[in-house]
């Protein structure tokens, strides 16, 4: 019986074999040619596509179609929500920022919880319509001014996305190992770190911006004013940076179950981290910092899809999630800062919150960096330099861990 | 006319699922392969281009993370293969029956756990405060942490079974008479293995190989949850599935070069037609 079964195989295979062997050859072939691919983009302004805005509310559809980061869509609210509008909120969570892309590119969805990386794919693909803020009540003078306006959802004067909540990637730290507070970087990023070893760094090309905004501090010659607009010259600095970094990484993280466990299995001491996760690990002796070079972080904002079939139920949930109760309690649930700030005088509890996540702090997140996609053209305002976009970050990243 | 019917009705299903999905998907990941991604939206525009090709040979990245998947998955299943031949000898030759059935319950047990949670495990137990460490202190020896060694481990760990049972199959169907044939021209323990045993459940080691290399080529989750910095193919794959599938899908294209080369060689010997 064996033998029957195995004795198909080998021609099949060998099919295949010539098909992979055929590729092998065309590759080298193209070696020497260079003409296909990059450098098809040309000119440097953001052509956006035009999509319609939303102009006026009507009558609710039955259901809306969320993608999301776990946490922000939870019966605790949406149950509520459809008991108000009739809308049936159907969740699906997403696990990356590239998965959210993805999935809003099916058309399948009305709205995504878009954090600064994803946005301005989004807008430039013209995969997110406009917003109407006059639609969205609840987006008023209360958002936090830090929120408002912000290059990763606001284009050509359209404003692309209602904010949620905001975080930053801090310096957390075992103070039992680390007994001297850190206040600088220099401990994560410099070779001959008293932890090296014992260090832990975020698994995924836009951590290249945290190695910028350590240059920025300690290199200036560089010349770098934003973390996510590098020429080449800087991103080969940064990657030279994080290639020292990795002599004296314990690991990488990107699950957040693993860097959880990696602190308190003693295998890191210091890292790359998020309050909420400091938090989760339930014990005091690890402590955070936000170094005095700044960091990176991350803002989150609902987008509306441009082929929604459900505008009215996406602008009513939008409207209700950005009411202080709503865009608290998801704030609380994911641990971040909500966008609300009228949340923070709702209670003792909610004040408690903002203070630890320093919500209304503008001074705190004038030093953080938000998640921005890097593109061809310079975000900073350059313009006699072209800036090395997204796809050529992720080729950088995955040179510096071999 | 009828007989004809009847075998069409059987094999229908079978043949729609290798040509319907298994050779169609190959396919379109092939075609995929040649297509162009727009830089800034990442967007896939279907085109002609061998540039993603030419990046898994001139990116000094992408060449030594496969070089370093292939040797991990080499080292993977000489390990497997050093591990099941004693172990199966002891267990057909040499084990009494409650021996036998207990040995063969703990080989395939570990095949019920879920594979996230026995990498999970294999991530708790070489923490540095993890187990490992615990347990080989009052010897003066560490662990090797999280690196490309604990990967080796974890992925043996998860596919030996794989290798084992059919290794100890093949053993045990092994005629008691060759054995003592070979005693009785007195050849030794280590000699009759050598020159009786291994020619014999070679084909045995060979289907077990398909199936340890093949899983660790394609396996990145270990190398995630256990590898400290190590990268492998999938680690490569799983960074641009969503960004640029087209160079995703020309990498996806290096594991089944390896294995097809490994699968001619091993064609080559003749041991595919003694399987």
């Amino acid at each position: 019986m064996r033998s029957k079964m195995f004795t198909g195989r080998p021609k099949m295979l060998a099919g295949a074999a010539f098909v992979a062997a055929a590729a092998l050859v065309l590759t080298g072939c193209s070696a020497g040619d260079d003409t296909a691919g990059s450098g098809s983009t040309g000119g440097l302004s953001i052509d956006v596509p035009d999509v319609a805005m939303h102009s006026a509310m009507g009558d609710m559809e039955k259901e809306l179609n969320i993608v999301a980061w776990s946490g922000f869509v939870e019966p605790a609210w949406s149950d509520q929500f459809t008991a108000d509008t009739g809308c049936t909120v159907n969740r699906r969570v997403a696990g990356t920022s590239d998965e959210m892309v993805q999935l809003m590119r099916t058309g399948d969805y009305d709205l995504v919880s878009a954090s600064g990386d994803a946005s301005l794919r989004l807008i430039a693909g013209g995969d997110v319509a406009p917003i109407n803020l006059d639609l969205v009540p609840n987006f008023g003078d209360d958002i936090v001014p830090g929120m408002k306006g912000q290059i990763y959802d606001t284009i050509n004067g359209k404003s692309y996305g209602v904010p949620i909540g905001r975080g930053a990637n801090i310096l957390q730290y075992n103070s039992e190992v680390v007994t001297e507070a850190p206040t600088s970087w220099d401990v994560a990023w410099e070779a001959d770190s008293p932890y090296a070893g014992q260090i832990i760094g975020y698994d995924a090309p836009i951590y290249i911006a945290d190695a910028a905004v350590y240059l920025m501090a300690h290199q200036p010659e560089l010349g770098i004013t934003n973390p996510y607009a590098l020429d080449q010259t800087q991103l080969d600095a940064a990657i030279k940076l994080l290639k020292q970094q990795n002599k004296i990484v314990s690991e990488y993280w990107a699950d957040p179950a693993a860097q959880i466990t990696s602190f308190m299995g003693g295998t890191t001491n210091l890292g790359t981290s998020w309050e909420i996760l400091r938090k989760l690990t339930g014990d005091e002796k690890f402590k955070s910092v936000l170094p005095a070079e700044g960091s990176t972080g991350w803002s989150d904002a609902w987008m509306i899809g441009a082929e929604s079939k459900s505008p009215n139920c996406a602008y009513a949930w939008m409207d209700y999630t950005s009411s202080p109760e709503v865009n608290g309690a998801i704030a609380m649930n994911f641990g971040m800062a909500p966008a609300n700030a009228a949340f923070c005088s709702l209670n003792d509890e909610a004040a408690a919150h903002c203070d630890y996540f320093n919500a209304t702090d503008e001074e705190y997140f004038e030093k953080v960096w938000f998640w921005t996609t890097p593109i061809e053209q310079c975000i900073d305002g350059r313009t006699d330099a072209t800036c090395t976009n997204f796809q050529q970050w992720t080729d950088a990243w995955l040179t510096v861990k071999s | 006319m009828n007989r004809r019917a009847h075998l069409g009705a059987l094999l229908a299903l079978p043949m729609f699922w290798l040509i319907g999905i298994y050779i169609f998907s190959l396919v379109m990941l092939l075609v995929t392969a040649f297509w162009i991604t727009d830089p800034f939206t990442s967007k896939v525009k279907p085109g002609f281009t061998l540039r993603n090709f030419e990046q898994i040979i001139a990116n000094p990245a992408y060449f030594s993370t496969s070089m370093r998947t292939l040797g991990i998955a080499l080292a993977v299943t000489i390990l497997c293969i050093l591990i099941s031949i004693p172990l199966g000898i002891f267990m057909a030759k040499v084990a009494g029956p409650k021996m036998r059935a207990l040995l063969a319950v703990a080989i395939t047990l570990p095949l019920w756990a879920g594979y996230l949670v026995k990498i999970l495990a294999m991530r708790i137990t070489f923490t540095e405060e993890g187990f490992f460490n615990w347990a080989l202190s009052p010897f003066g020896i560490s662990g090797p942490g999280f690196s490309a060694f604990t990967v080796v481990l974890t992925l043996t760990y998860l596919w030996l079974p794989y290798m084992a049972v059919p290794v100890y199959t093949a053993i045990r169907q092994l005629p008691p008479n060759l054995f003592d044939a070979s005693a009785d021209l007195g050849a030794g323990a280590w000699h009759t293995i050598r020159t009786v045993v291994l020619p014999l459940i070679r084909p045995a080691i060979i289907a077990g190989s398909i199936f340890t290399f093949s899983l660790s080529l394609g396996d990145y989750i270990v190398a995630k949850f256990v590898g400290g910095s190590t990268q492998m193919i999938g680690s490569i794959i799983a960074s641009n599935i969503n960004l640029n599938p087209p160079i995703a899908a020309a990498f996806a294209l290096v594991p089944i070069a390896f294995v097809v080369i490994y699968l001619v060689s091993v064609q080559r010997t003749g041991a595919l037609e003694r399987m």
